[in-house]
């Protein structure tokens, strides 16, 4: 049986198939136990400049991860694309060979939750596009971009995607978890020029479930404004400055500690955290963050892990207390709960948030109550995009120095930075929120408001 | 998508190795797309055995060997191309893909009958010499073994000594390129990397330090590992940075170090000089060959022919021979990077830079060995000429904006006072310009080395060199506390 065991029109995985597969080669193999991740995928999408396409492309993937327990009970881990039975029998003596070597002080077993009730999520599939469609609604968007501004003459990085995923768990004890998912992104990165000056730059994303609900719209709007209010810049001063994280940005600095919440990274050595920090007072008593991957909002929410756990909405900070970690089967069976929703699958299983979510306590109040985003007079920075998250945070340390795109506003009037960097410590930033406001706003990578920090380093150029 | 050329259709490639018996069944595929209208068809297949290792401490805490297969076929037609990937090689599968390449650009199997394809090459098989390189690379007993090694030659460095990791990675990779154009060449790759690194911890002071090494072509890399060597300079450097304290933000000469050290050329520069970015018009250097962009003592090159560098290539991704290729001369810019589709966009001639990361991603205009080449002066002399700036030992990663602004971490940096080098400082961000950058490269020492590395970008993850000598930048924005 040479055949793809997936079916490359629609990109289907036979549970029932694998699973005798996976069963027929353990038995031959003396493998004690096994569990398997896999998934298909199949995507379009479409790059234009200048009314033209540029880059059109397609993809039919496939991907597995399979986990063996040898008969001394040692974990080995292998993944392939080789969908084939050929391809899984390789795989299979892949993961038995890597066996040997299993951690035996710290060993994943299959997840208590692995057959309890998902929650249903993101259960509409949206319908197929051609590849002409995307490409006239890139060209379009294109267009109404560059036409809103004299000074905006390319969008040089710009894409519209359209993507089709399927993945399933299962495992020798009967687990089978299953589900499919689709997913449409727009993102247009535009150039604008003006004579004497040097060229800035400016984007915004939209991801949704369905192509025909993507806000393409308010991504040209926003991609404009923010390239229009940048093209007249100048150096600022380096100093301490009163901060205004955007919803994007603080999501961003956030994401980039997530360490703080992961039970894996505590227990590897390198989050600011340990076992013993839940109950800890580490921010301002009045913010909230939790991880919400059944958020209805999270167009890109899977309803289990790589384990086969649910996913679960966890509160991570209430009132400023650090409340829960993140957990992988083996972390929790460390720490004597339960798994959370948040691993991969490997032998050493990796442990990661879905969605953050940051919100305002109540039950404190801001210590400035006057700083609202919309009628502030005092000089402030306003940071709307962090960069270069990968080499400028130190999670371990808790330290950070990051470039960024933001403004300078001053009486109420914005004017763009020309080139900064921001710096400091996480744990210090917490602990000098001044000011979280009450509008929540939806990113695609988390729900949040604006947050205000005092007395943050920036260094400029003036 | 049923076409009666292709008859078997659950004959699967996969049980073939890549070589000349592929060649009726990919002039076939290749046929039916110039067939179709297309100026060139061009299809890329791939197989890989991967694995990568993790000790931690004392113990292997991470085995995963990966296996994968896959093919990208591509479709010019004008200045248009189509791409498809597809992990199912069997002719049903590559049929598939061909199709929706075509139908990307309009064009339809069998509708065109007035095409000209004359057959493949004979095979250029740059993969012959290489055969053994998989069994003779160090199987899992052997890999594990040199990295607790590592981790125990760390140990024995300093007990404050709290995390200690060392990670093994081997990329193997058979690749077959096959275009309508005739051409048709084979090769098979080996990349090696380990990395260590390290978090000390006193009272309540930390410091992280990590270093990596890579090589091409050279299954006795691991087991060439100084190890103790490499334990040492990372002990060194994370015991130096631990009480260190925070560099004041402001403008001031900097001495950047050799080997990474050239990740700033790479990122600020070396991007610009692709055809990827003349065709977004987003280079600033877009009309400036033969033109000064830099200080008269730089001269750069990108090539991809240094043994065992880690950037070194025998063919492209297009099948095409590397070359030396002189960027800047002098100051003086003399030519870019290109590759196929930035040949037909842009009328840069092609230089064996189309490079991807593997089946799924079209080529583009790639870097591969990229680095600034030897000045006369010794590094001495360059933190001599300095009465108060700062010196780049090791540099961290960064970003690069789509016009050349950048922004690097200094992961180990010192005050030079008075000529002299003083006390460590952390925290350290250069910003800058690549256009403003480039004239203010005064000095070039004559320490030229290399540093392995990843560069992503359009298509994925590439393994890349970077290198220099020390340099001196007479004035940059250092962001800091």
């Amino acid at each position: 049986m040479n055949k793809s065991l997936t079916n490359q029109k629609i990109g289907t995985l036979d549970a029932e198939v694998l699973n005798n597969l996976l069963e027929k080669y353990s038995k031959e193999l003396e493998i004690l136990k096994w569990d398997m991740g896999a998934s298909v995928s199949n995507d379009i999408s479409v790059q234009v400049q200048h009314g033209n396409a540029k880059q059109l492309k397609g993809s039919q993937r496939n991907s597995m991860t399979l986990r063996v327990w040898n008969k001394d009970n040692q974990v080995g881990v292998t993944s392939t694309s080789d969908i084939t039975s050929e391809g899984i029998k390789k795989a299979m003596r892949g993961a038995i060979e890597a066996s040997l070597f299993g951690n035996k002080k710290e060993s994943p077993e299959f997840s208590p939750l692995a057959k309890t009730k998902l929650e249903e999520v993101n259960s509409q599939i949206s319908n197929t596009h051609t590849i002409d469609e995307l490409l006239n609604i890139l060209k379009n968007a294109e267009k109404d971009l560059i036409d809103t501004h004299q000074s905006i003459d390319s969008v040089p990085y710009n894409g519209l995607s359209e993507s089709y995923m399927e993945r399933i768990y299962i495992n020798s004890e009967g687990a089978n978890r299953h589900m499919k998912l689709s997913q449409s992104s727009i993102y247009l990165y535009a150039k604008a020029e003006e004579k004497n000056k040097k060229p800035r730059s400016a984007g915004g994303i939209r991801i949704n479930s369905n192509l025909d609900k993507l806000d393409i719209l308010s991504c040209i709007n926003e991609t404009s404004d923010k390239l229009i209010s940048h093209l007249n810049y100048k150096a600022i001063e380096t100093n301490k400055y009163l901060i205004c994280f955007t919803p994007e940005a603080f999501l961003q600095l956030i994401n980039a500690f997530s360490s703080m919440f992961n039970a894996r990274s505590i227990i590897d050595g390198l989050s600011l955290m340990n076992e013993r920090s839940i109950g800890n007072q580490i921010s301002v008593s009045n913010l909230n963050i939790s991880d919400e991957g059944l958020h209805p909002e999270n167009v890109g929410a899977f309803s289990f892990d790589g384990e086969g756990t649910p996913t679960q909405n966890i509160k991570l900070i209430s009132n400023g207390i650090l409340t829960n970690f993140l957990h992988s089967e083996a972390t929790a069976r460390k720490f004597g709960v339960k798994p959370t929703g948040h691993a991969g699958l490997g032998a050493k299983v990796s442990v990661s948030p879905d969605w953050l979510v940051v919100s305002k306590s109540e039950s404190e109040m801001d210590k400035d109550e006057s700083l609202c985003i919309k009628n502030t007079l005092k000089e402030y920075i306003l940071i709307d995009e962090l960069s270069a998250i990968h080499s400028g945070v130190k999670p371990s340390q808790g330290s950070f120095s990051l470039p960024f795109d933001g403004w300078i506003v001053n009486d109420g009037k914005r004017t763009s930075i020309e080139a900064a960097t921001v710096a400091g410590d996480i744990l210090k930033v917490l602990k000098s929120i001044v000011k979280i406001e009450n509008e929540n706003i939806v990113t695609h990578q988390g729900i949040s408001p604006h947050v205000w920090v005092e007395n943050v380093s920036i260094t400029g150029e003036a | 998508m049923t076409n009666t050329l292709l008859t078997k259709l659950n004959e699967n490639l996969l049980f073939h190795t890549f070589d000349e018996r592929l060649k009726p069944q990919i002039e076939e595929l290749l046929s039916l797309g110039k067939s179709a209208g297309a100026d060139l068809v061009e299809v890329f297949l791939e197989k890989s055995e991967n694995i990568s290792l993790l000790a931690e401490q004392d113990d292997i805490s991470n085995v995963s060997p990966s296996f994968g297969i896959g093919a990208g076929i591509r479709v010019f037609h004008g200045k248009k191309d189509g791409f498809v990937s597809t992990n199912d090689l069997s002719k049903a599968g590559l049929l598939f893909a061909l199709n929706q390449a075509l139908r990307m650009l309009g064009l339809t199997t069998g509708t065109k009958n007035n095409y000209k394809f004359v057959g493949l090459s004979d095979l250029k098989d740059f993969g012959k010499k290489k055969i053994d390189w998989l069994d003779n690379s160090p199987d899992l007993d052997e890999s594990t073994l040199k990295l607790l090694q590592a981790t125990k030659s760390l140990a024995n460095k300093n007990k404050n000594l709290q995390v200690r990791r060392a990670s093994y990675s081997r990329n193997w990779q058979e690749v077959l390129v096959a275009a309508s154009d005739g051409v048709f060449a084979r090769d098979i790759r080996l990349h090696q990397t380990v990395g260590i690194n390290v978090i000390a911890q006193q009272d309540k002071n930390r410091s992280s330090s990590a270093r990596r090494y890579g090589s091409s072509g050279n299954p006795d890399d691991l087991r060439n590992w100084e190890i103790e060597k490499s334990a040492y300079e990372l002990n060194e450097s994370a015991q130096r940075m631990l009480y260190a304290g925070y560099v004041d933000a402001g403008q001031m000469p900097v001495v950047l170090a050799n080997k990474f050290g050239g990740v700033i050329f790479h990122e600020a520069c070396g991007h610009l000089l692709e055809t990827t970015q003349l065709e977004r018009g987003t280079s600033p250097f877009n009309n400036s060959i033969n033109k000064q962009i830099a200080h008269k003592s730089v001269s750069a090159v990108d090539e991809g022919i240094s043994n065992h560098a880690f950037g070194s290539i025998s063919m492209d991704d297009e099948g095409m021979e590397p070359q030396n290729t002189l960027l800047i001369e002098n100051g003086i810019l003399k030519q870019f990077l290109s590759d196929r589709a930035g040949s037909l966009r842009t009328g840069h001639p092609r230089t064996g830079s189309g490079r991807r990361q593997n089946f799924s991603f079209a080529a583009a205009s790639r870097m591969r060995n990229t680095y600034i080449k030897q000045g006369n002066f010794s590094p001495e002399e360059l933190i001599k000429s300095i009465d108060d700036g700062l010196y780049c030992k090791s540099m961290g990663g960064g970003s690069v904006g789509p016009t050349g602004q950048f922004n690097f971490s200094v992961e180990e940096g010192y005050l030079i006072k008075n000529g002299k080098l003083d006390k460590p400082v952390k925290g350290a961000t250069l910003i800058g310009e690549a256009k403003e950058i480039l004239p203010r490269i005064s000095m070039c020492a004559n320490d030229l080395d290399l540093a392995a590395g990843f560069c992503g970008s359009v298509s994925g993850s590439v393994n890349v060199t970077v290198g220099q000598p020390h340099i001196k930048v007479d004035s940059i924005t250092v962001g800091g506390r």
